[in-house]
């Protein structure tokens, strides 16, 4: 037991540092970028990565990345650092649709749409979830009907993030409504400069805007912009949602650090906050888990490094991240105290970093998997346990109840 | 990175669970727990003739001198099959105490008996309930005789001598107690778990050996506790994984309203948070294995870790998997309360969880507060 690299994986290594010293930019302001529309420097680190090989480690040559191993991905990502918010706007394309297409794509697909979305030239999105598919993402309503050799698309998509600035979306729609849900599906890839789509942006609690609402009125695809055959959309789509797990869980990052450090800080009734029993308690509880999750990670990488594929115990990453943020947050702010109502980065303790996940971190329970199909997947694909019973399983999906829409 | 255990490491545990399947089945447990034996001398004669008491011991005093990652790998199986024998005890209470503390010669005199299984050690320390300080602890020790009472001592009774915490005229200090004087009174007390039998010892002016530096006893005991916490976690992993197979069977086999039970939400995401913390338990005892293994600096960071990450876990399996059982998991017939009963004694057999969450917490600040002294592989 070591966490030593193997020679091979030392070598690597230096490699991936030289390349950053001499590549990297040297200070990135991420409070100078966020929610900016100036996406020349995001593109620009994206370009620099593909073309050296380093924007998909494991992607073939020429495809932005260079016939690496797992592990030797998971090396250049602990050494990219910083440097990979610089990389936050492909993360739909080089997470999910990347994958996806050279999966089930044609040879034609993958060389026209895989090399510009690694070179940062074409943005991409993810138009799945709709106001009445989420975690039930079979049910999505929006209809896809052959007209010619073109497809014409109508309803309506949610939670898409990058909406706003993609050339090309990622599409499930529904073709076949006479048959059962997970039957009458089909996958496209959508030009986002079609006429007939309209974006608007979501307001989340916390008063930002990551996600976008899209819809679309009468927008035509080319057949040939299909991806997989009709009808295989469910199973398409499952390829891209195995990425998303593994790529959203690892990209919170514990706050138990700080929320460590505020009770070094602040005064208790009797010394720091740290001498109060209750919080003792409290943090105990919360390192195990960030300690937990961090050397879980390792065993994953030993997997990886052992030539071995992480499966859907990978999920309790995020499970346990989405909740420890959020119970963490909500500690934090009431260690402050009556001063843990402020949100001004200058006025809140720590630049308000509890204020500002106390909300976000609502989301982080709900996206990429809630925490309650998270433990179904756990539950069945982990322990074996008997699936649920499904009563719209087996009905055409025009007879499936709809109830309420949106809530 | 090889986080993981190794491939012989991998098959000395698949020997180990195949063996105590065979020597420990849940029948077993239930015989010594039925019968108010002291411990399944069958298992623990089986266990002595496997070498797995010498497994961690160095070689100059009849060890395999093996290490300890292997030490956790057979702790594990133990915990997974319950197994009342006083391993534990023995190996990482008394043995750990001689190795910290001893002088070459009582090393040289007790180690290779509690490698070879021909002696038993154990550790007396509390004398009341609550919090374990040198205000609690009354035993003293005055021209070489102690006197004074201890209670809830593990094995005692097998056990030919004890590590015994007492008051001197340096504070608190370790002395070894010959078991078999005729000064030392010995009787079982009821505990949560029969199946491993506690005793109250009387000294009455007991002639005693020092066990390292005069008034360090509570470091030495710390110290060792650290590596104990360690190597009872993995007892503690092995058993919450035990309780959890037990419930995730339950769940697929029994039928309610018409279907598994397991295929219900409610019973489903049950199983699931039991897995969930189980799992971060076993990253939390590796990352306590690893640094016991290598002496590492964190060690008591990750000994803390380990420690409250399985206590909680084997009590959180051991008490779900009763509710997934219902009814039946009430009864004595049923083998989920072995499982209870375990996770409760080894929580509080090196102190409480409380005690540890606060040591962790103590540890962790200081690391802050010195951030040169993090040696943190990340």
């Amino acid at each position: 037991m070591d966490f030593n690299d193997t020679p091979q994986e030392s070598e690597f290594r230096k490699e991936v540092r030289a390349w950053l010293a001499a590549n990297a930019p040297k200070e990135i302001d991420i409070d100078a970028l966020r929610y900016k529309d100036d996406l020349a420097p995001f593109k620009n680190w994206q370009k620099k990565k593909a073309e050296a090989g380093w924007a998909a480690v494991t992607w073939p040559k020429g495809l932005g990345g260079r016939g690496g191993t797992p592990i030797q991905q998971v090396i250049w990502n602990q050494e990219e650092g910083m440097n990979a918010w610089l990389s936050m706007p492909f993360i739909i394309g080089m997470g999910m649709a990347g994958a996806t297409i050279m999966t089930h794509g044609t040879k034609e697909q993958t060389m026209r749409y895989v090399p510009p979305m690694s070179r940062g030239d074409e943005i991409w999105c993810q138009l799945f979830s709709e106001p009445s598919a989420g975690s039930d993402l079979a049910g999505v309503r929006t209809k896809a009907v052959k007209d010619g050799d073109d497809w014409v698309v109508n309803g309506q998509k949610i939670w898409t993030s990058f909406a706003h600035v993609a050339d090309f979306g990622i599409l499930v729609a529904r073709t076949d409504p006479s048959v059962p849900k997970h039957r009458g599906l089909t996958y496209f890839i959508l030009d986002m400069k079609t006429p007939g789509i309209e974006i608007r942006p979501i307001k989340m609690v916390s008063g930002e805007s990551d996600f976008n609402e899209v819809f679309f009125t009468d927008v035509r695809i080319p057949d040939s912009n299909r991806l997989g055959d009709v009808g295989q959309g469910w199973k398409v789509a499952m390829t891209t949602l195995m990425n998303e797990r593994l790529s959203v869980g690892a990209s919170f990052p514990s706050t138990f650090d700080e929320i460590l450090e505020l009770s070094m800080q602040l005064p208790g009734e009797d010394g720091k906050l740290i001498d109060n029993a209750a919080v003792r308690e409290h943090m105990a509880d919360w390192f195990i888990k960030s300690n937990g999750l961090k050397y879980t990670g390792y065993r994953m990488i030993s997997a990886l490094s052992q030539g071995r594929m992480p499966g859907p115990e990978a999920s309790i990453t995020k499970l346990v991240m989405g909740r420890g943020r959020q119970d963490i947050a909500s500690y934090a702010l009431d260690m402050q105290d009556m001063a843990g109502i402020l949100t001004d980065k200058e006025q809140a303790s720590l630049d308000a970093v509890f204020q500002r996940s106390f909300f976000r971190s609502i989301g982080n329970r709900l996206e990429g998997g809630t925490d309650e199909i998270l433990l179904n997947i756990i539950g069945e694909r982990v322990l074996g346990l008997p699936p649920d019973i499904r009563v719209d399983k087996d009905m055409p999906f025009s007879e499936v109840p709809s109830g309420k829409v949106g809530g | 990175m090889n986080f993981e255990f190794s491939e012989d490491q991998q098959m000395l545990r698949d020997e180990a669970r195949k063996f105590l399947s065979e020597q420990c089945p849940p029948e077993e447990v239930r015989r010594v727990l039925d019968s108010g034996e002291t411990h399944s001398d069958k298992v623990w004669n089986a266990v002595v003739e496997m070498g797995w008491t010498a497994t961690a011991l160095p070689e100059a005093y009849g060890g395999f001198g093996m290490g300890y990652l292997e030490l956790c790998v057979i702790a594990e199986e133990i915990g997974r099959a319950a197994a009342p024998i006083p391993f534990s005890t023995s190996v990482y209470l008394a043995g750990e105490c001689v190795l910290a503390a001893g002088t070459d010669a009582q090393k040289d005199d007790l180690l290779p008996k509690l490698a070879s299984g021909e002696a038993i050690g154990t550790l007396a320390l509390a004398e009341q309930a609550g919090a374990i300080s040198d205000k609690t602890i009354s035993s003293r020790v005055i021209n070489g005789k102690l006197n004074g009472r201890k209670i809830v001592v593990p094995d005692a009774e097998v056990a030919s001598y004890a590590i015994v915490v007492a008051k001197d005229a340096q504070g608190v200090s370790l002395y070894v107690a010959n078991l078999g004087d005729k000064g030392v009174t010995r009787t079982r007390q009821k505990t949560v778990d029969p199946s491993r039998s506690h005793y109250e010892v009387v000294f009455d002016d007991v002639p005693v050996e020092p066990l390292g530096s005069p008034g360090k006893g509570l470091d030495t005991v710390d110290r060792v506790f650290d590596r104990a916490a360690v190597l009872m976690a993995f007892e503690q992993l092995g058993g919450a994984q035990a309780a959890l197979e037990m419930a995730r069977q339950q769940a697929s086999e029994r039928f309610a309203f018409g279907r598994a039970i397991g295929s219900f939400q409610a019973i489903k995401h049950r199983i699931a948070e039991m897995y969930v913390s189980m799992e971060l338990a076993r990253s939390n005892c590796y990352y306590g294995a690893w640094a016991l293994s290598t002496n590492a600096a964190e060690l008591p960071i990750a000994a803390a870790a380990a420690r409250v990450a399985a206590g909680e876990a084997y009590y959180q399996c051991a008490r779900e998997s009763i509710q997934v059982h219902g009814g039946m998991g009430f009864t004595w017939e049923s083998d989920c309360h072995f499982y209870y009963r375990r996770s409760k004694l080894l929580s509080l057999a090196l102190g409480s969880e409380r005690a540890w969450k606060d040591k962790l917490i103590d540890r962790l600040a200081a690391r802050k507060n010195a951030p040169s002294s993090n040696l943190d592989a990340a």
